[in-house]
């Protein structure tokens, strides 16, 4: 049986972090780019649970862990109501159509 | 009357022609009849003269009376030491016998012009220029220095100017204006420069000063060579003013003036003034200087007088008569014949006006003809002025009884005299030849004149004698012409008290050395000088006195016998025809072609120094064109082709450099731009990029 250790944690919370970069990239609705910033939001979670259960850190972790979670709810509100400005102003929310900050 | 009121009667006598110039210029044009008192002004001072001129001859003969003022300090001038020039007026018999003759020939000029001039377009302004003539001619007579001399010599230069050209309408009068002017130039140069090499010499313009440093031995540039030059070169002046040779050429086309002017011009005021400087400078004059005075005045008496033989002008004729007059009177100045040649001065003024006058009321009444092969017979129409004409024309050819007759016998006693005691023939051989020559030409035109038959009719038709205005000048002119005013006895000039007791010859204060052999003082240096401020007379010498005396019989039967002879030839060739005139002059055409054409003296002139001057301008026009021209284009040429090549560097080098700048900026731009797609996505893919390239490097 193996032991899950501190990698295996860090090891998903690489890859959550990764697939949020990706989506965020990759994707072309803007919605999808706010879900990928919450799969790093929740990468960055699990690092600080990880930590704080393998260091020796006493609840700091969860409480930050906490602070972001609470933060992410707020970020999606505020996020989610710039889009709806994007789209009431461009009519899309299509991000590659969206290169105003360009000019 | 005292010296100061003598003085202010002489200023008086100075001014008053000048405020007549004045008031008669200011208001000629609104009040027509200012005229009169320009005349009134002249009379004024024609009386003053008679009053001055008796004066000092009765109570003050032998006492000069100077007045000076200092007009200008400059304090001590570097290189000039101690500068104040004085002005100041100088009354001496000279001077009042001099004004006396030019006031009463300005006078009588005035009076005559009323009429001559009536109807003229400027005919107030003309009166102005009378009185501005006889202002500087006065300032001349009465002045004691150098530099008013000066001063006043410029004034009547001008003032001849204005009036040779005062028909300036005509060109050929404004012409001869100009002429006269700028003839007159070339001799003040040599007068100016005298001038000024007695000023540095001597700080000073006074005469009187000038000639007792002179006489204590101080020369210009401490040679008596430079008082022989300064001599020559004061002489220049007179050379121009009096129309000697070689600057005589004025004289003649001055004639384009109004017929009074020239009476004035050549009696009383201009040509008088060139004889008058000699007589002022005359003791300081060399040996060397009055020998070059001698001739001059010779060839002067010379050549206007072959000239005047053929000519047919009036005014030609006597214009050249002047002339050879005036040569007569350089002449006797240059032999020593002092008193003679003034003499001759005041004499020929008076019969020489008379004749200008004359010859004025024959072209009055002859309608502008000046041409005396169209005259003839006027005899008989003129009574009057044929009279006076008839005694000006014995008085200029020497003929006993007349004031003429006097004065020249005189120098040609003078010249005879220096001729036995220096061995210079030459003087008096050509003076009996010009006097024969002056009687053969004065009756040649006496009798086409006046003699004879008419030749043109119509003008003799019209021809009536002038009225009293003209003809009281010339009366009065004639009365001045006989003997019995200057002497008693009419042979012997001498025993008058003109020039017994009034002109006296002034003592030389040349150093011995440098004086004619018979001009050498016997008597000690400073007694001479003594003898200078005391006025009174001074012969040179013993031997000088007898030979004089021994010439007087042999010069005076010898100019008796000449004039009467060209009065004959003169007579026998237009009155009685006895030769055929036409012929003769063909037989010796070269001679009467040199004679007709004045010596070619214009033509010479035009070709050496008007022509010289324009063959000069146009070799400076081609220097100016080529090589000056020439200079400013290879500068301008040798500035286009550094412009052309700075040009070209500023093109390709300095410019290359901006736009290589901007070339380089532009390309780094343009790569740059390629990440500013303005699209989240592609900012955050390169924010994670370069962390990731981040944290390989600072791991």
């Amino acid at each position: 049986m193996i032991q899950v250790g501190l990698n295996h944690f860090l090891v998903v919370s690489t890859a959550l972090f990764a697939l949020g970069i990706l989506g965020i990239v990759t994707r072309k609705n803007a919605v999808m780019v706010l879900m990928g910033i919450e799969l790093i939001l929740n990468s960055a979670n699990i690092n600080f649970i990880a930590f704080a259960k393998f260091g020796n850190f006493g609840f700091q972790g969860q409480a930050m862990a906490l602070f972001v979670i609470i933060l992410a709810a707020a970020e999606a509100a505020i996020a989610l109501a710039i889009v709806l400005n994007i789209y009431k102003t461009f009519s899309t929310v299509n991000v590659d159509e969206i290169d105003t900050l360009k000019d | 009357m005292t010296e100061p009121m003598m003085i202010n009667l002489a200023l008086a006598i100075l001014f008053l022609p000048l405020l007549g110039f004045l008031v008669t210029l200011l208001f000629g044009k609104r009040i027509k009849s200012i005229y009169t008192f320009e005349i009134a002004i002249i009379i004024l001072a024609f009386v003053g003269a008679v009053v001055l001129l008796f004066t000092k001859l009765s109570y003050y003969q032998n006492t000069d009376i100077v007045s000076q003022v200092s007009w200008i300090n400059l304090g001590n001038v570097p290189l000039l030491g101690n500068t104040t020039i004085d002005i100041g007026i100088l009354i001496d018999n000279i001077s009042v016998l001099m004004i006396f003759v030019v006031t009463l020939i300005s006078m009588l000029v005035h009076i005559f012009s009323i009429v001559y001039m009536e109807g003229d377009r400027l005919y107030n302004r003309y009166f102005a220029y009378l009185g501005i003539f006889t202002f500087s001619m006065t300032g001349i007579v009465f002045t004691h220095n150098m530099l008013m001399m000066y001063i006043f010599w410029e004034l009547v230069g001008l003032s001849s100017y204005l009036l040779i050209g005062f028909w300036y309408e005509k060109k050929s009068a404004s012409d001869a204006g100009k002429k006269a002017f700028i003839v007159n130039r070339v001799g003040d140069l040599g007068m100016l420069s005298g001038i000024l090499l007695l000023y540095t010499t001597y700080h000073t313009f006074t005469f009187s000063q000038i000639f007792s440093q002179i006489a204590a031995g101080h020369f210009p540039l401490n040679s008596e060579f430079w008082l022989t030059v300064t001599g020559i070169l004061l002489f220049c002046g007179a050379i121009g003013k009096s129309a000697q040779f070689p600057l005589h050429v004025w004289l003649p086309d001055a004639m384009e003036g109004p017929t009074p002017v020239s009476a004035l011009i050549h009696a009383a005021t201009m040509v008088a003034a060139g004889v008058y400087l000699v007589v002022r400078i005359f003791p300081l004059l060399t040996s060397g200087a009055l020998m070059f005075i001698a001739v001059i005045g010779m060839l002067s008496a010379f050549i206007p007088a072959t000239i005047a033989l053929t000519q047919n002008d009036i005014k030609k004729v006597l214009a050249y008569s002047t002339i050879s007059q005036l040569g007569y009177m350089v002449m006797g100045l240059g032999v020593g014949a002092y008193k003679f040649a003034f003499f001759h001065l005041i004499t020929h003024a008076f019969f020489k006006a008379l004749l200008f006058l004359g010859s004025g009321s024959v072209i009055h009444a002859m309608h502008h003809e000046q041409d005396i092969t169209k005259m003839g017979g006027l005899r008989k129409k003129m009574p009057i002025t044929y009279a006076t004409f008839l005694i000006a024309s014995l008085a200029i050819s020497g003929i006993p009884l007349t004031s003429g007759f006097l004065s020249k016998d005189g120098i040609l006693q003078g010249s005879f005299a220096f001729g036995s005691l220096t061995g210079y023939w030459i003087f008096a051989f050509v003076g009996f030849l010009v006097a024969m020559m002056t009687a053969f030409y004065m009756f040649r035109l006496l009798i086409l004149t006046f003699h004879g038959e008419p030749r043109d009719h119509h003008k003799y038709e019209h021809a009536h004698e002038s009225p009293f205005t003209m003809a009281m000048p010339l009366a009065v002119l004639a009365v001045l012409s006989i003997f019995i005013w200057y002497t008693p006895n009419p042979f012997n000039p001498e025993q008058g008290a003109i020039l017994s007791n009034w002109i006296k010859t002034p003592q030389l204060v040349t150093p011995q050395d440098s004086r004619f052999n018979f001009m050498k003082s016997e008597l000690p240096a400073n007694v001479a000088v003594q003898q200078v401020t005391q006025n009174s007379e001074v012969m040179y010498s013993e031997s000088y006195t007898q030979a004089l005396e021994g010439a007087h019989i042999p010069s005076l039967l010898l100019s008796l016998t000449l004039a009467g002879l060209g009065i004959l030839i003169a007579f026998s060739f237009y009155q009685w025809k006895k030769v055929d005139v036409d012929k003769l002059a063909d037989s010796i055409k070269p001679l009467y072609k040199l004679s007709y054409n004045k010596w070619y003296f214009d033509e010479i002139y035009g070709a050496v120094f008007v022509g010289g001057t324009l063959l000069l301008s146009r070799a400076l026009a081609w220097f100016d064109q080529y090589i000056v021209d020439g200079i400013v284009n290879g500068a301008a040429t040798v500035t286009r082709a550094v412009s052309r090549f700075s040009g070209k560097f500023d093109n390709v080098v300095v410019d290359g450099m901006v736009n290589g700048t901007a070339y380089v900026s532009g390309f780094i731009g343009l790569i740059f731009r390629r990440f500013q797609t303005g699209k989240v996505q592609t900012y955050i893919v390169l924010v994670v990029f370069s962390l990731v390239i981040l944290l390989f490097i600072f791991k």
